[in-house]
């Protein structure tokens, strides 16, 4: 894992930000991960099992967490994708533009999700 | 190179590995949860989807192998740098973690399919 951006200057500024978002991403998805997991691996016991574990996500609270690991998630993809070209790429510089785009794409899958979430309701 | 220097370069470069496998996987699950939301989440949606299809849990068991490798590394890092744990306490907890990661994640798998 990289080592944290130094904070000076408007561009380093930024990819700061973009680390501090990577990490708390990653950090919040992976605590996530084993909840998903718990509550899937309920379909082993069938689907009025399943059922009874999914009634749990429609908590509103749920919901808003749901949409929120979807925009994380993205947020981690494409920082990530950022991460790798810098690493392996031939690629220079801090990539700012990487940044920008992980926050309009978090924001349009964030969009999209909510969007079919609530035209179900 | 001190041995820890090699576990270190090692974990980074099993990180990058994976993380490269599950940018693939990550976008192919956002376009999937994107689409299947619409019909909401209930056990019957899901089935349909799943239920005796096998390219459905090729990919998924994959995924979560390649959690199981990446998820872990990162965890082991943070507890490190954030919580002060000691090298071997954090290498002992992404053990852990990906034993978890594999149990509950094949479990779910295999459950759906």
């Amino acid at each position: 894992m990289r080592a944290a951006p130094r904070r000076s200057g408007r561009a380093q500024s930024i990819a700061y930000w973009a680390f501090v978002v990577h990490r708390v991403s990653g950090l919040v998805l992976a605590l996530f991960l084993p909840i998903h997991f718990l509550l899937l691996s309920q379909a082993i016991r069938g689907e009025a099992a399943l059922d009874n574990a999914l009634a749990l996500t429609e908590l509103p609270l749920v919901k808003f967490a749901e949409w929120g690991l979807v925009v994380l998630l993205t947020l981690h993809l494409v920082g990530g994708i950022r991460l790798i070209l810098i690493e392996f790429g031939p690629w220079r510089g801090q990539r700012s533009g990487w940044i920008t785009a992980s926050v309009f794409v978090a924001a349009g899958t964030g969009f999209l999700f909510l969007y079919n979430m609530l035209v179900t309701v | 190179m001190s041995s820890q220097g090699i576990a270190q370069a090692k974990a980074w470069y099993w990180q990058r590995i994976s993380a490269m496998v599950l940018a693939l996987f990550v976008i192919v699950h956002l376009v999937i949860m994107i689409i299947a939301i619409r019909d909401g989440l209930t056990a019957a949606e899901i089935f349909s989807r799943t239920k005796g299809n096998l390219a459905f849990g090729i990919f998924y068991a994959l995924f979560v192998l390649a959690c199981a490798v990446h998820v872990p590394i990162g965890i082991a890092k943070i507890s490190e740098e954030w919580l002060g744990l000691s090298a071997a306490a954090s290498s002992l907890l992404a053990k852990a973690l990906a034993l978890i990661i594999v149990v509950l994640g094949l479990t779910a798998v295999w459950g759906v399919i």
